[in-house]
């Protein structure tokens, strides 16, 4: 049994190591994809055979605040050389902040084929292992994607409206919970007029459920920190968010992969819509 | 931007110029190049007053007084992800040190945007404008002196 799938998660198959990458990161039908905050990260050296996926260039609408339509997803998975059945695995800086991002974006295409390395880019940096600046030699693949369907995992401002009162989760710091922040600490203000939280969110930073090496705790330390001390269960709803949708992507890779919770949404408009809406309300 | 160091100017002319690819390849060979302070100029560990504030990639500015008036502006970057600072340093060092004063002194901080692109985050975004901050504030506190 590898180390992974001793830690109880429910679905131990959305993750692998920095070892399984190593050993299997190039095999057909494996498409390693690294996922970064940074823009410079990867040209800077990426595991040998990693693609880019930008969260901003790649998976955002370049006009509305919106993600891209299923020819442009059709678009980026054939340009990454992923087809259809393609096992993509995703890495990245920020403890895999944007790896989780992309990996929820391909939900809503349908690509459940889609995992995370444990760790990201610092564990495997921190192995010594091998980056390379030499780019992979990917050849354009064929790839058919369904409409967008953001009914299952996204959860839209009217839906988070309709669900307070239920169970949701605030994964910024305490600080930004609170209101005396608009922002995550040495980050600047994105413009939210209000501070504060959606009413009823318990705060679970996003860290919470990350060990110091960026890898995901076992099952057990996760299941005391949301269900022993946040009062989620397994079968409840369960609305996440954030700022943009980025950390709350990370939190809702735990809840749905590694506890099994079936009906999880991440709010991407998150607090720089909330904290502009007009009359919605706000609790601090 | 006819009123900020013709170095600068032109190489963000050529920046607009590129693609998104091509960006994060030039930035990446400047980045390389970066030239960290010299022991002349300061040793570790660096004083708190030329940090730059809210920069996570722990970037250090100073200015040296020239002959001829101008600045050799120096960097220093300690934390070894910070590859967008690196590159930063090394673009403000080559368009700024020896250019006049008052053109140092009028350049913007959201020029890193023409920089880097839109795919800069803000967090670093702002790390890096302070970057630019500091260097402009050390223009114009000697244009004050004068």
């Amino acid at each position: 049994m590898s180390e992974i799938n001793s830690r109880g998660y429910a679905n131990a198959d959305a993750l692998v190591s920095t070892d399984w990458v190593a050993k299997h990161g190039n095999d057909d039908g494996v498409r390693i994809v690294e996922s970064n905050e940074d823009p410079l990260l990867y040209p800077s050296g990426h595991i040998p055979g990693a693609v880019e996926i930008d969260w901003a260039a790649d998976l955002n609408d370049p006009l509305r605040r919106d993600y891209l339509d299923r020819d442009g997803f059709a678009s980026l998975m054939s340009s990454k050389g992923i087809s259809n059945d393609t096992t993509v695995v995703l890495y990245g800086d920020r403890s895999n902040w944007w790896a989780c991002y992309a990996l929820w974006i391909f939900q809503l295409f349908g690509h459940t084929n889609a995992k995370i390395m444990d760790g990201g880019r610092m564990k495997w940096e921190a192995e010594g292992r091998e980056l390379t600046r030499e780019a992979p030699d990917v050849s354009a693949a064929n790839y058919s994607a369904p409409e967008r369907d953001d009914s299952k995992v996204r959860a839209f401002r009217d839906d988070v409206l309709a669900h307070i009162g239920g169970k949701m989760i605030d994964v910024r710091s305490p600080e930004e919970y609170s209101g005396e922040r608009l922002h995550m600490p040495d980050y600047p203000n994105e413009g939210a007029l209000r501070g504060g939280h959606i009413p009823g969110a318990a705060n679970v930073p996003w860290a919470s459920a990350a060990n110091e090496d960026g890898t995901f705790k076992d099952a057990s330390a996760l299941r005391d920190i949301y269900e022993g001390n946040a009062g989620l269960s397994s079968d409840d709803d369960v609305i996440v968010y954030c700022r943009i949708g980025e950390r709350s992507s990370h939190t809702w890779f735990v809840l749905t992969n590694l506890l099994g919770y079936s009906d999880v949404k991440n709010y991407d408009g998150s607090w720089t819509e909330w904290g502009n809406s007009v009359g919605v309300p706000i609790e601090k | 931007m006819d009123d900020i160091p013709s170095p600068l100017s032109e190489m963000l002319e050529e920046l607009g110029s590129l693609d998104r690819v091509e960006r994060a390849q030039y930035l990446l060979e400047l980045s390389d190049d970066f030239e960290e302070v010299p022991d002349s100029i300061a040793t570790r560990p660096f004083p708190e007053n030329r940090r730059v504030p809210k920069c996570e990639s722990e970037a250090f500015v100073w200015a040296q007084d020239q002959d001829d008036g101008t600045l050799k502006f120096h960097y220093a970057v300690e934390n070894p992800l910070g590859i967008s600072a690196r590159a930063m340093g090394a673009i403000l060092d080559e368009t700024m040190s020896g250019q006049p004063l008052d053109r140092v002194a009028n350049v913007p901080p959201d020029i890193v945007h023409t920089i880097f692109g839109r795919q800069l985050s803000m967090g670093k975004g702002e790390g890096l404008a302070a970057m630019v901050e500091l260097t402009t504030f050390e223009a114009r506190q000697r244009l004050r002196q004068r």
